[in-house]
């Protein structure tokens, strides 16, 4: 009995071994150094003496920060949508026409694999003053401009953030797609619905799940837009795209610990609540087969 | 009719989001005079507008023997780049794949804490967790050295949620009768869990190529000596003057990438769509 209440005990927690190197790094890199983060946002410069909330409003008045946080929010509300709608298009006419094996969506992938690095110098050469774009405009009569020094930075931000994510989403939504049973499309055949009729009242009610995954996870993603950003204009770009990212970055490099604490801690926050909506929508789609 | 039209329309669309590629490929393919003439203007502050051409008017690999035999620091990087990428990965596979595994087959106490907390450090962005990144690459005296970038990467959470994902799938019935064979749970693991598992974790190794191949903002922050760069940090470096050797630089660092693409096309489409939708 006592042998076998301890091979019992042994088999309750056997995962345990298989999770500790990963836990054990995990903490010593990400988890305690975080939590170090957070009494740091309470404490001065030094990370000695507690001040409160002090870092908390510093930041909320520091101009730079109000410039980078509605940057960032508009980055995030006109790309997000954009992104969204042209992969969910796109990956429509490719499962309806072509099946979803086709070959054509890895074309839209290829952006991937390509070096941000390396992509840089063709942004460059195409946006510059006396770039490619503004010649082939010059042909058409059309006086051309310093697009990356310009309030059109920031479109060209979006679009390269699309350009490099499209075959991303693609590929989700596809998946999302070839879920929904065939035969509910076939009875709608059937039934001579148009094509409007079957996307509203089949494609997007079975798809909503897939539709709320995918725009929480391509707003936490959107955060990484810092390294297009940073390459495509070094530490000071126009003002149109200095992001979060940036702020964050130079007030690294100016060690101010104090404010650089505060507001990762908002930007956590922040983050952890479009999280806690992730996992929400995931129980949904777990229930809803 | 209408398919052909949509098919066109999706086919131009492929083309347009390919020609960045198109365009660093016949750069490295023109010499350094054609690349000079075309882009003088955004080179040199020349007068006039940069042009192309869709082929190059006097195909040559000069400027690839230039780089490959004549830029010993354009190895130095090209090294460190394949040596991070692939310490990082061997990393990941040595802890990850047994964690993912004990997160979706095995008992753990407190297991969906424990792997909520692994979900939400995967979807933090770096900058949020830089500083204390920094602050403890520089307590273990890791600082300007390629474990400052290895270590953090390799208890990276994201593959470990990926490879969870394909865990959960196997069905537990296989699992079961295995365990009525009296198999332990390693041998379990190893038999059964890592082959039927394996896409999966081809899926992680794929995406984790395409990232860290392309680290920029970690090595920018912990690596002071510039010897110590990988390639990715090295190209934004290279001046326009020096725009032929920027092409050539450019497409070669672009080749590994492909290669892993194409080779495992299959698997980074599996690998997305499991990030994000359930099976």
């Amino acid at each position: 009995m006592d042998k076998k209440m301890r091979h019992i005990k042994r088999k309750r927690y056997d995962g345990v071994l298989f999770i500790l190197p990963s836990l054990v790094g995990v903490s010593i890199f990400l988890t305690v150094p975080f939590l170090d983060v957070i009494r740091r946002s309470f404490t001065d410069v030094i990370g000695e003496n507690f001040v409160g909330l002090q870092n908390y409003r510093t930041v909320f008045q520091t101009s730079a920060f109000q410039l980078a946080s509605s940057n960032t929010l508009k980055f995030v509300l006109v790309c997000i949508p954009l992104l969204l709608v042209l992969s969910l298009m796109i990956a429509l006419i490719l499962t309806e026409s072509f099946g979803n094996k086709s070959r054509l969506k890895h074309a839209y992938l290829i952006p991937m694999a390509i070096p941000v690095a390396s992509i840089v110098l063709f942004w460059r050469v195409m946006f510059a003053k006396q770039g490619l774009l503004n010649g082939i405009l010059a042909q058409f009569g059309v006086p051309g401009k310093d697009w990356m020094n310009d309030s059109t930075a920031f479109v060209i931000l979006v679009g390269s953030y699309i350009w490099k994510n499209l075959g991303y989403h693609i590929v989700l939504w596809t998946a999302g797609l070839t879920a929904i049973p065939k035969s509910l499309y076939e009875a709608a055949a059937v039934d001579g619905a148009s094509w409007w009729k079957k996307f509203r009242y089949i494609t997007l009610p079975n798809l909503r799940a897939v539709l709320c995954t995918i725009s929480v996870l391509a707003f936490l993603n959107s955060f990484k837009v810092f390294r297009e950003a940073y390459l495509v204009a070094g530490d000071y770009p126009d003002e149109s795209m200095y992001l979060l990212q940036h702020l964050f970055n130079n007030w690294f490099r100016e060690l101010s610990l104090d404010k650089l604490s505060a507001a990762a801690v908002v930007v956590s926050v922040i983050i952890f609540l479009g999280i806690q909506l992730l996992e929400k929508f995931w129980d949904q789609e777990e229930k809803s087969r | 009719m209408k398919k052909v039209w949509l098919w066109l329309l999706l086919c131009v669309l492929a083309a347009v989001v390919c020609i960045p590629m198109y365009f660093l490929i016949d750069g490295s393919l023109m010499g350094k005079g054609e690349v000079t003439e075309y882009l003088a203007p955004v080179m040199q502050n020349k007068n006039g507008f940069a042009s192309f051409r869709l082929l190059p008017m006097y195909p040559t690999l000069r400027s690839y023997v230039e780089l490959l035999l004549d830029s010993p620091e354009f190895f130095v990087m090209f090294w460190n780049s394949v040596k991070l990428t692939l310490l990082i990965l061997a990393g990941q596979l040595v802890t990850g794949v047994p964690a993912a595994w004990g997160f979706a087959r095995l008992r753990i106490p407190g297991k969906r804490m424990l792997f909520q907390l692994y979900v939400i450090l995967m979807l933090m962005p770096f900058q949020v967790t830089m500083l204390s990144n920094y602050l403890t690459l520089d307590r273990l005296r890791l600082l300007d050295t390629h474990a400052a970038i290895i270590l953090p990467a390799v208890f990276s959470t994201f593959p470990v949620f990926l490879m969870y994902r394909f865990f959960e799938n196997i069905p537990e019935s296989i699992l079961e009768s295995a365990r009525v064979d009296g198999a332990g749970s390693w041998t379990i693991f190893r038999k059964i869990g890592v082959p039927l598992g394996s896409s999966g974790i081809v899926s992680a190794m794929v995406l984790g190529f395409l990232e860290y191949w392309n680290l920029i903002e970690q090595p920018l922050v912990f690596l002071k000596d510039k010897s110590l760069w990988p390639l990715s940090l090295y190209l934004p470096n290279i001046g326009l003057e020096e725009a032929g050797m920027a092409f050539v630089a450019s497409v070669v660092t672009l080749i590994p990438s492909l290669l892993v693409f194409f080779a495992g096309g299959e698997y980074l489409e599996q690998g997305i769509a499991a990030s994000a939708v359930k099976e």
